[in-house]
C-alpha cells in the first residue's frame, strides 16, 4: 500500500522529525517499499495466537520502596542545553 | 613477544603473559596505541580515544597484577566499548549529532562490571547512528572500513568494535545486538561475536534502541575470550527490570572441545534466496566439520515462519525506537536548536538536524505502525508472528541442542553499495534477526573465506544455554585455524 505525500507529512508531524520537501519525496518512496514488504505478514494465520511483547516473560518486577539519594543537581544539569536557577530552561509552552 | 604480534594477542594469551609479568599492562596498552596510530587513519574504528585514561588504568592493573590479588582474566587487557554504552565522564555519542557532546553522569552496568574486572579502555567505537544499520555507514561522523578490504563495510551496527578487534586496535570489544549488530559485523570482519540471551546482560546504561530486543555482548578473537568477557558482564541487575534473576555459570567450564553426541539442526529456511553460493558452501563445509567432530546433524530442519521474521522485526524495532527516541527533545541533554519560533519549532528542528536519515525513517515507520487504525495490522500482528517464531524455535530445541546457520547471505559489501536502498540493507540481517525476535543466544565465528573476505558460522542455542553455543563454537575453533588469520594492514 503506497503512502501518499500527505500521509508522509502527517507521520512526520506526529514524530516531529522536521521533513523538507525533498525528505518527503524520498521517504514516500522508501517507506512505501518497506510497507509493501510488510504486507507478507497479512498472509500469516495468527488466529488464537497471543502477542509476545518480550521473550523473557517476566511480569511485574518490583523492588523494595527504599528511598535513595538521586544524582546531584549539578551533575544532572551538566548536559542541559539551557538552565536557570537549577532548572531546565525551555521556551514558553503556552503563548 | 615482538611488536608485530603483541597487538594480536587474545585475552587469555595476554593474561598469561601479564600474570607471569612477562609483559606489563602499560606495554600492552602502548603497543595497542602504536597499532592504532598506524591503522586508524585507514580503518576509523573509534569515535573517541581515551589514551590518558587507558594508561592510568594500565598502571593500576599493573599494581593489581604485581600485588597478585584482586585481578581477573581481563585485568590489564585493552578493550574497546561501543559508543552506545554510557561511560561516566566520557563522551557517549551513539555516532549521532544528537549526542555529539553528551557526557553521561553514570556508568552502564557492563562498564561497572568491566571496570571492577580491570578494564583498560582504548576508546569508544563507531557505529550506525543509534545502532540503526548494518554497515556503520549511518554514523553521523564517518564510515568505518573493513580491515580485510578497506573499500568494504565492516558490517554494523557494531562495525567500529568489529573493525577494532580485527585490526589489532583492541584485544576485545563490547557491542550491542538488536537484530544482528554484534554477529553480522563479527562475521564480516572475521572475529567472534556473541549475542547473549535476552536478559542475560543488564541493559542499564545502554542507550535504548528497541528495548525488547537489545542485548550487549562480547566481540573477541576467539571463543574462549567471548566466554571470559561474558563471565565478566553477565548477571542480574535490579536496575534493568528485564535482567534475568538467575545464576551466572562459568562460561569457560564447558569448553572441552568435545561435542560427541550433540544434536545439531540446520534450518533450511536460513539458506535464503540470494545467498552467495560460495558463502553457502563455506557454511556447509563448516557444518560437515562439526559432523566429523562427532555431532549428529539433521540437515533438513524446517522453521517455516523464518521468512516472516524480517518484516516482524522491522515493525517491532522501529515501533519501540519511535517511543525510545521521543526523549530527544533538546531540553534535558543533547543537541538543541534554539533559534526557532517557539517550543514546538525548536523541538522539531532539534530532531530534524540532530537525527540522520535512517533514524528518521525508523521513527516514522514506528510512528506509523503504532498509529490509530494501523496498530492491529502492523504492531499487534508482528507481536503475534513473534510468538509463532519463538514457538518454532522451542519445538526445534526439543530435538536439537543447537541450530547452525550462516550469519550473513554474502561477505562484506562495498561502501555505498546499499545506502540508497534501505530495504536491501535490511535484508543483510535476514539470518540474525529471528534470534533477537525469540530472545535466544547465538554466536558468530569465523569459518572460512570467500575471495579473501571472512565468512561467519552462526550457532543458535536455547534460552540461557550460552554454554552449549560456546561449546560447539569452541570445538569447531579447536579443529580449524580460521580464527588465527589476520588482515594485512
Amino acid at each position: 500500500m503506497p503512502l501518499s505525500k500527505e500521509e508522509v507529512e502527517h507521520i512526520g508531524r506526529l514524530a516531529r522529525v522536521g521533513l523538507t520537501d525533498e525528505d518527503i519525496a524520498r521517504f514516500q518512496e522508501q517507506l512505501s517499499d518497506i510497507l509493501e514488504y510488510f504486507e507478507a505478514l497479512s498472509e500469516v494465520n495468527t488466529d488464537d495466537v497471543p502477542p509476545t511483547t518480550q521473550s523473557l516473560q517476566l511480569q511485574n518486577v518490583e523492588r523494595e520502596d527504599v528511598p535513595k539519594p538521586s544524582y546531584p543537581k549539578e551533575q544532572v544539569l551538566a548536559n542541559a542545553p539551557q538552565q536557570e536557577d537549577g532548572y531546565f530552561r525551555v521556551r514558553a509552552v503556552l503563548e | 613477544m615482538d611488536s608485530q604480534t603483541i597487538h594480536y594477542l587474545t585475552i587469555h594469551e595476554a593474561h598469561d603473559l601479564l600474570r607471569r609479568r612477562e609483559v606489563s599492562a602499560r606495554e600492552l596498552m602502548e603497543a595497542t596505541l602504536t597499532r592504532v596510530s598506524e591503522t586508524e587513519e585507514r580503518v576509523r574504528s573509534y569515535v573517541s580515544l581515551t589514551e590518558e585514561l587507558a594508561l592510568r588504568q594500565a598502571d593500576e592493573a599493573d599494581r593489581r597484577l604485581t600485588n597478585g590479588d584482586n585481578f581477573s582474566p581481563l585485568t590489564g587487557v585493552p578493550g574497546a566499548i561501543k559508543d552506545v554504552i554510557c561511560t561516566d565522564g566520557f563522551r557517549t555519542t551513539c555516532s549521532s549529532r544528537m549526542l555529539e557532546n553528551f557526557v553521561p553522569p553514570y556508568n552502564a552496568h557492563v562498564m561497572e562490571q568491566l571496570l571492577s574486572a580491570g578494564l583498560v579502555m582504548v576508546g569508544k567505537t563507531n557505529m550506525d547512528e543509534f545502532a540503526m544499520g548494518s554497515s556503520t555507514e549511518n554514523s553521523a561522523f564517518f564510515p568505518t572500513h573493513n580491515p580485510w578490504d578497506l573499500d568494504r563495510v565492516p558490517g554494523g551496527s557494531s562495525g567500529g568494535s568489529a573493525a577494532a578487534v580485527a585490526a589489532g586496535e583492541a584485544v576485545y570489544a563490547l557491542g550491542s545486538d538488536t537484530g544482528g549488530s554484534i554477529r553480522q559485523p563479527a562475521a564480516l570482519c572475521g572475529i567472534v561475536g556473541l549475542k547473549p540471551t535476552y536478559g542475560r546482560v543488564s541493559r542499564y546504561g545502554l542507550v535504548a534502541f528497541a528495548s525488547s530486543l537489545d542485548q550487549i555482548g562480547p566481540m573477541t578473537r576467539d571463543v574462549t575470550d567471548a566466554a571470559l568477557v561474558l563471565n565478566a558482564i553477565a548477571g542480574h541487575d535490579p536496575r534493568d527490570s528485564t535482567s534475568a534473576p538467575i545464576e551466572t555459570p562459568d562460561f569457560t567450564a564447558g569448553l572441552t572441545g568435545d561435542i560427541k553426541g550433540l544434536r545439531l539442526g540446520v534450518p533450511k529456511e536460513y539458506f535464503v534466496e540470494g545467498m552467495d553460493a560460495n558463502v553457502r558452501r563455506t557454511v556447509e563445509t563448516a557444518v560437515r566439520k562439526l559432523e566429523e567432530l562427532g555431532a549428529t546433524v539433521d540437515w533438513d530442519v524446517s522453521l517455516p515462519s523464518t521468512p516472516h521474521a524480517l518484516a516482524c522485526y522491522y515493525i517491532i524495532a522501529p515501533s519501540e525506537a519511535s517511543a525510545n527516541l521521543a526523549r530527544y527533545d533538546g531540553v534535558k541533554y543533547g543537541f538543541s536548536y534554539q533559534e526557532g519560533e517557539g517550543m514546538w519549532d525548536n523541538m522539531e528542528k532539534t530532531r530534524q538536524f540532530g537525527f540522520g536519515d535512517e533514524v528518521k525513517r525508523r521513527i516514522m515507520l514506528g510512528t506509523y505502525a503504532l498509529s490509530a487504525g494501523y496498530y492491529d495490522a502492523y504492531y499487534l500482528k508482528a507481536q503475534k508472528v513473534r510468538t509463532l517464531i519463538r514457538r518454532e524455535f522451542d519445538a526445534a530445541f526439543e530435538r536439537y541442542d543447537a541450530l547452525v546457520t550462516a550469519v550473513t547471505p554474502t561477505t562484506a559489501f562495498k561502501l555505498g553499495e546499499k545506502t540508497q536502498d534501505p530495504l536491501q540493507m535490511y535484508l543483510s540481517d535476514v539470518c540474525t534477526i529471528p534470534v533477537n525476535i525469540a530472545g535466544l543466544p547465538a554466536i558468530s565465528l569465523p569459518c572460512g573465506f570467500v575471495d579473501g573476505l571472512p565468512v561467519g558460522l552462526q550457532v543458535i542455542g536455547k534460552p540461557f544455554d550460552e554454554a552449549t553455543v560456546l561449546r560447539v563454537a569452541h570445538a569447531y575453533e579447536q579443529a580449524t585455524d580460521w580464527h588465527t588469520a589476520r588482515p594485512s594492514l
